[in-house]
């Protein structure tokens, strides 16, 4: 038999029909729905008179609209509300399973589904947010789609997908001290481009990988997308399987042995091929931030921003425009720059291991009074746990205050905006022009880089300071 | 719902000569609350288009009255972030019918398409030429022919490439729910044997 990927064996798996040179009927096991991508399809497909093809199947949670703050109280703004309510009208008229707002349960969906045990190996996941590629931290091939295609797989459970070309992205080696998941990432995509993995469906392999814990392994699927990835995937091993085990939708008793069995088989067959191939070393990462308007304008902290001479010409008027958009300068340095806001948090570093390295690292030192900071636990859960470990003692007396899950200022759809002109460290995945408010400047960072700005005020190495 | 058909296009181009345009410039997610598909072409652009204030962007190229058509050509990776249709439902409802670029993002494409919004990707130097000829003459036109998969600029012309699904999609007004509902039957096999 042919040798194959990890991702051909699962994508292969769910092909339901191959269309003469069109694409396949792809079926998917898990849907996962939130309140923003979801309304047109559950209208359009109340105005063709259906119903949901496989309720069981889907899950829902409000997480992009939702306060992080007093979310006893109905929410205030109007707009974000009724997406909300709407949410829940759909679901109970489809009897979808929804988390709803202050439920125990509720969260971001990339942490909610993972954390429940939807998530797991050899599935296929789907779900209106790009950000889907989360989810391929299990070996699953997960991916993020567009309404009309939430509509698909409302009403028959699939959808039509061409299949990706293949990409293997292998680093090997050991991270450096006080280099995380995320500044692997960063890394990554500030090598490949913003464009680099389009077309492509990535499986992420090497030492450096699979000596990451679940929690890392989905910061980096993440952020598959910012290169212009369908999905990102990482195959299944016994660190999976320890986190899958005794979560409330994972396989119980005789059914837990047959499906790790089955997960075992989920790795690339020796000889496979793929399309494009690329190979880092771990080493040569340190800890990383974007200094400009996509997430591939990425340094290492004691770096500096590219020079006109090594910018391809064509690319400079964008480049400029970007520096421009971020206030900042060709050549400047960035170890000392002010800043004002800092985000932890989002789908990206929103779980419970990215508040523990926050926290630790804050712990008996005190905020900058001129910094603004924003700790949002990604889930009900998250939160819980943070509680529990005493976490959440630890960020008030170093001045910090834990706000409630959900989105937050990963997209600032809600009231966590920052102002125009403002420059804000954020855990999260997208620092494009106002993603963070209007006029917002961004500069994602990984919790460590993050919790060094909020202590110092400024860009600071936090290999130097913890 | 069903998309408009398209065959050919003659119309004058609207330049956006930037790379990496993305979704959350296309439409900002605050502007996603809303819970039908009309309406945001108003949004378009909006950060572009319009200051703080509300007032009119006078350099932004939707707001300067000499460029018209139903055609957008925007730079290299356009499209690029998030999967919210509503960048796509945005230009439709603007009253673009096609956008041109050198490169785009994946999710965007395929957002586009299911709404009868064409993608035409061309080569880096034919893309160059779009934006310098109309530079020198704000009608200049293109002519986008979907059967043929061709663009043609002053009589010059390029083949574009389009999954042979899409393409009859789009040339008979199709949509994918339809295709999928019509395999009910093998779908529920397919359940069946897993
Ligand atoms: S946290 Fe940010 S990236 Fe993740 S789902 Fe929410 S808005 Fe999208």
């Amino acid at each position: 038999m042919e040798p194959k990927t990890l991702f051909d064996k699962v994508w292969d798996a769910h092909v339901v029909e191959k269309i003469d040179g069109g694409p396949s009927v792809f079926y998917i096991d898990k849907h996962l729905v939130h309140e923003v991508t979801s309304p047109q399809a559950f209208s359009g497909l109340e105005a063709r008179g259906l119903k949901v093809l496989r309720p069981e199947n889907t899950i829902a949670t409000p997480d992009h609209n939702i306060p992080t703050e007093n979310q006893h109280l109905t929410i205030k703004d109007e707009l974000s509300r009724k997406q909300v309510e709407t949410l829940t009208a759909n679901c109970e008229k489809n009897n979808i399973t929804l988390y709803g707002l202050n439920t125990p349960h509720n969260g971001i969906v990339h942490v909610v589904g993972p954390e429940l045990g939807h998530t797991q190996p050899g599935m296929t996941l789907v779900c209106g947010d790009s950000h889907t590629s989360t989810h391929g931290a299990f070996g699953a091939v997960a991916f993020g789609i567009g309404t009309s295609e939430v509509e698909m797989v409302l009403a028959t459970q699939c959808i039509l997908q061409p299949k990706p070309k293949k990409m293997l992205i292998t680093i090997d080696g050991e991270l450096q001290k006080g280099v995380s998941a995320k500044d692997l990432t960063l890394y990554v995509i500030s090598q490949l481009g913003t464009g680099g993995a389009t077309g492509y469906f990535v499986e992420y392999a090497g030492s450096a990988v699979s000596s990451l814990s679940m929690e890392g392994r989905m910061t980096v699927c993440n952020m598959s997308i910012e290169m212009g990835a369908r999905g990102g995937m990482i195959a299944p091993d016994q660190t999976t399987f320890d986190y899958v085990e005794g979560r409330e939708f994972a396989p119980k008793g005789d059914e837990w042995t047959k499906a790790v069995a089955k997960w075992k088989e989920l790795k690339t067959d020796e000889g496979a091929k793929f399309d494009k191939e690329y190979t880092f070393k771990a080493s040569d990462i340190e800890p990383m931030l974007t200094y400009g308007t996509n997430p591939g304008m990425g340094i290492g902290i004691s770096g500096s921003i590219p020079n006109e001479k090594d910018i391809e010409p064509t690319e400079l008027m964008s480049f400029k425009k970007s520096l421009d958009y971020m206030g900042f300068d060709l050549g400047d340095k960035m170890l000392g720059k002010k800043i004002d806001y800092v985000f932890v948090g989002s789908c990206t570093n929103g779980r419970i291991e990215d508040l523990r390295v926050f926290a630790a690292a804050v712990k008996g030192k005190q905020k900058a009074d001129s910094v603004t900071a924003w700790i949002v636990p990604g889930s009900k859960q998250v939160e819980k746990q943070a509680i529990k470990e005493g976490l959440v003692e630890i960020l008030e007396e170093a001045g910090f205050k834990m706000r409630q899950p959900g989105c937050s200022a990963c997209l600032a759809m809600n009231d966590d905006k920052v102002p125009a002109g403002k420059y804000s460290v954020s855990t999260s995945n997208r620092n494009f022009e106002g993603r963070q408010g209007p006029g917002a400047r961004t500069l994602l960072a990984s919790p460590l880089t993050a919790a060094a700005a909020a202590i110092t005020g400024v860009i600071s190495d936090p290999r130097e300071l913890f | 719902m069903s998309v408009d058909k398209f065959i050919t296009l003659e119309s004058s181009y609207v330049p956006l000569p930037v790379e990496n345009v993305d979704t959350d410039q296309i439409i900002p997610a605050r502007f996603l609350k809303a819970t039908s598909r009309e309406g945001f072409g108003e949004n378009l652009f909006r950060d572009w288009r319009y200051a703080p204030d509300g007032s009119e962007n006078a350099d932004f190229v939707l707001n300067k009255s000499e460029y018209s058509g139903q055609i957008l050509v925007g730079g290299k990776n356009f499209g690029s972030g998030s999967s919210r249709e509503h960048a796509a439902w945005a230009i439709h409802d603007y009253g673009f019918k096609v956008v041109v670029s050198s490169f785009f993002a994946d999710i965007f494409q395929n957002n586009a398409l299911n709404n009868g919004v064409l993608p035409v990707t061309v080569s880096p130097e034919f893309l160059n030429d779009m934006f310098k000829s109309v530079e020198a003459d704000k009608s200049q036109k293109l002519v986008v022919d979907l059967e043929k998969q061709t663009i043609s600029l002053n009589g010059k012309s390029e083949e574009f490439v389009i999954n042979p699904y899409k393409k009859n999609c789009l040339l008979n007004g199709f949509d994918d729910i339809d295709f999928l509902l019509n395999r009910k039957e093998k779908i529920e096999a397919f359940e069946a044997k897993n």
